[in-house]
């Protein structure tokens, strides 16, 4: 019970904040139909300009900044870079996204070299919210709940409630009509790319401090959203939100979780030939590879996701 | 069979590769040039066999290296498993059984993949690849874990001609001969009626479907066929380098062989092959001076797929187009006058991004963070305005100068493009 009640908590914060990466990928392949391979680099860089935010003002003010300079710097990147390739097909802008991580990458070992940096949970954030079943639950796990509930409710209500979000929407679907009735689309593709990046960004600085702050969290979590993307059905927001919660569930209960194989099976009635090293693996040691293999499933009996409209 | 295949003077252009391959190294006779030579010979082999998904099938892969490791892993086994029964004739044919584990590793990863094309197939691929490179670390027993498994390729006392492919010049010549057989393998699956089919595929796949062709079925057959060639250059890897670690399944690998090969250029045959040798020597040559070496083959790679997407194979297939209509002379002045610019440019952001480098990461013998460094000879104090104002306003005028050099360009270049394919029609 304990450990079911803890497991999901830090489960929902992980897929919460994966909801965050997500769900501007999402948007951002909804609407230009590309897949942003750097949508991770987004997230690093979002992690470290919060650090080097924070080595000069603090961590409150990279709160802010941070995620609002990986926007701009993801706005440049469309309208210099993306929009070019754009002429080239869709491989291309693949293709371009693909070497912007790699290049990402190169810059951040570049400014911050290789290892990991110290970017650390701000002093006032330090310390117990609550205690369940005789452990503490960090403050700022809450935080981040808290920082990814608000920054969705809030992605939720500019899309449904305001003007802006009703000409991003119809510009999802009718690009040529929303055009034809004076709007300026690569305008707000544009924007829906800064936007997307900028939650990214936002995911970095409150991720940077609670995991580790190095040049490989990027490739870290990049397949990991991907996995959720398709997971979740091409292109759909809930699906992304559903797929991102699993995942993060999935991924701290299997890491906590040292029963093998065989143990497994045994709960079922089933016992396993002893020896093999297929059978003495814990679900522990599998933990990096159950997304994978979700995806995988998913990709057998449901093609286009758990939420996908559409086959594409 | 299209009777031009085999004409004199294609037959003329394969002896000559053959016959360069196998001269090379009488004429360079240092063991790095040679072990460069077996480096180029592999990746040749493995990006040929990446381009049959990228090039002629439209399949954007992100996971390729996962049949090359595997054809890696499985020739190094079978080597350590003949251990002293086996000879140099058995070690020659072992980069067959990797093909085959390749082939293997095709048809049952293929058959999950190979659903979807497009971006789908992209996404599916990478998840694939992450999965099995994950794998490999849970399996130290096959995949040995950290270190790696590795042997020796000399087993047994015989030999075969005279060959026991211990020395590395033997060992290039046993690449040479697997490198040629498999492109000229490759290059008759395109002239093949699966090839064809591919194309079109690729180019327009409801069409396709409409003439009676499923679709699903030929993907999935190009990644098995495309499997067996990757694996066949993870053999040879295997036996070159007679160590294979998890790295060579992991997504770094696999996004090499696609810088490589669209670097090269993915519309044409022999596109791949450029890539693989012009970026494996750019790695031993620049990669030696400079640590920087990723990043610059970062930007170089962005810029191709911004400036040329067609690769270095179509910007020579254009000149050679431009040669035969006369127009290339038209052209020369052009190239030429911006060629000074551009060098200009290089020189100012090449040296932006050393001092950077010097200055923040530490490069060999200076530490992060020291104040003075050497560059060409020249004493260069970090911490002085000096230099970084230099390298500014070289890149600045390098940056105009090319804009404005670069823009005369491109309006003649569309004007001897449109006399071309005027002349044409």
């Amino acid at each position: 019970m304990e450990f079911v009640a803890i497991s999901l908590l830090n489960g929902i914060t992980y897929g919460l904040l994966l909801f965050m990466l997500s769900s501007g990928l999402t948007l951002i392949f909804s609407m230009m139909g590309i897949l942003n391979f750097a949508h991770a680099s987004f997230y690093m860089l979002g992690a470290y300009f919060a650090y080097q935010i924070s080595t000069w003002v603090g961590f409150w003010p990279g709160l802010l900044v941070a995620p609002l300079l990986v926007g701009a710097v993801g706005a440049l990147i469309e309208r210099y870079g993306l929009r070019r390739a754009h002429r080239f097909g869709h491989v291309a802008e693949l293709l371009f996204t693909f070497g912007l991580a790699f290049v990402v990458e190169e810059l951040v070992h570049l400014i911050w070299g290789k290892s990991s940096v110290d970017y650390k949970i701000p002093v006032e954030l330090d310390g117990a919210l609550f205690t369940l079943f005789g452990t503490d639950f960090p403050i700022y796990k809450g935080f981040m709940m808290l920082v990814s509930v608000g920054m969705l409710v809030a992605l939720y209500a500019l899309l449904t409630r305001t003007r802006i979000g009703l000409i991003i929407q119809a510009a999802l679907t009718k690009p040529d009509m929303v055009e034809a009735l004076g709007h300026n689309v690569p305008r707000i593709f544009m924007l829906v790319f800064g936007g997307g990046t900028a939650l990214a960004g936002l995911a970095g600085v409150i991720g940077g401090n609670a995991f580790i702050t190095e040049p490989g969290m990027a490739a870290a979590v990049g397949s990991i959203v991907f996995v959720i993307v398709v997971v979740g059905g091409l292109g759909s927001l809930g699906g992304a939100f559903i797929a991102s919660l699993l995942i993060g569930c999935i991924q701290t209960f299997s890491v906590a979780l040292s029963i093998s194989i065989t143990d497994v099976f045994a709960l079922v009635g089933i016992t396993l030939p002893d020896g093999s090293q297929v059978a003495r693996l814990t679900i522990t040691q599998l933990a990096p590879v159950l997304p994978y293999l979700l995806m995988v499933a998913i990709l057998i009996f449901r093609p286009r996701g758990l939420m996908g409209s559409r086959e594409s | 069979m299209n009777p031009a295949l085999l004409s004199r003077g294609r037959l003329a252009v394969w002896g000559g590769c053959l016959a360069l391959a196998f001269a090379l190294p009488l004429v360079l006779k240092s063991g790095f040039v040679i072990s460069l030579l077996c480096q180029i010979g592999i990746m040749v082999v493995f990006s040929l066999s990446y381009n049959m998904l990228l090039g002629q099938t439209g399949l954007l892969s992100f996971g390729h290296a996962v049949y090359y490791g595997l054809g890696a892993f499985a020739t190094m086994h079978l080597l350590n498993a003949i251990g002293k029964g086996g000879g140099p004739l058995t070690t020659a044919l072992l980069p067959f059984a990797g093909g085959l584990a390749g082939l293997a590793a095709g048809v049952l990863l293929g058959y999950v993949t190979t659903r979807k094309a497009g971006t789908t197939f992209a996404m599916i691929t990478l998840g694939i690849g992450e999965m099995v490179a994950a794998c490999s670390l849970m399996f130290p027993a096959v995949f040995g874990g950290e270190g790696g498994v590795s042997g020796n390729r000399v087993v047994g006392k015989e030999t075969v001609l005279g060959f026991s492919w211990g020395p590395q010049v033997e060992m290039y010549g046993l690449i040479v001969l697997w490198a040629f057989a498999c492109t000229v393998a490759m290059f008759a699956l395109t002239q093949t009626p699966l090839g064809r089919i591919a194309n079109a595929v690729r180019d327009n796949p409801e069409r396709a479907e409409f003439v009676g062709y499923d679709t699903e079925r030929v993907r999935f057959l190009m990644v098995i066929l495309s499997g067996f060639f990757a694996g066949i250059a993870g053999g040879l890897s295997a036996l070159n380098y007679e160590i294979v670690t998890a790295e060579t399944l992991n997504a770094h690998t696999s996004g090499v062989v696609l810088l490589i090969a669209f670097v090269g250029g993915i519309g044409f045959f022999y596109g791949p092959i450029i890539g693989a040798i012009l970026v494996t020597v750019m790695q031993i040559v620049i990669g030696g001076m400079t640590h920087a070496w990723l990043l610059y083959f970062g930007l170089f790679f962005l810029f191709m797929v911004l400036v040329a997407p067609g690769g270095i194979a179509s910007l020579i297939a254009v000149q050679r187009a431009l040669w035969q209509a006369g127009l290339f002379r038209r052209m020369l002045p052009h190239y030429l006058a911006v060629a000074l610019p551009v060098l200009v440019l290089l020189a100012g952001l090449v040296g932006l991004i050393e001092l950077g480098y010097a200055l923040l990461s530490g490069d060999a013998g200076v530490g992060a963070g020291d104040t003075a460094t050497k560059v060409l000879g020249m004493q260069l104090h970090l911490n002085a305005p000096g230099p970084w104002l230099t390298a500014l306003a070289v890149t600045g005028i390098g940056l105009m100068l090319t804009r404005w050099i670069g823009g005369r360009l491109g309006v003649a270049w569309n004007a001897t493009l449109a006399t071309l394919h005027g002349d044409k029609q």
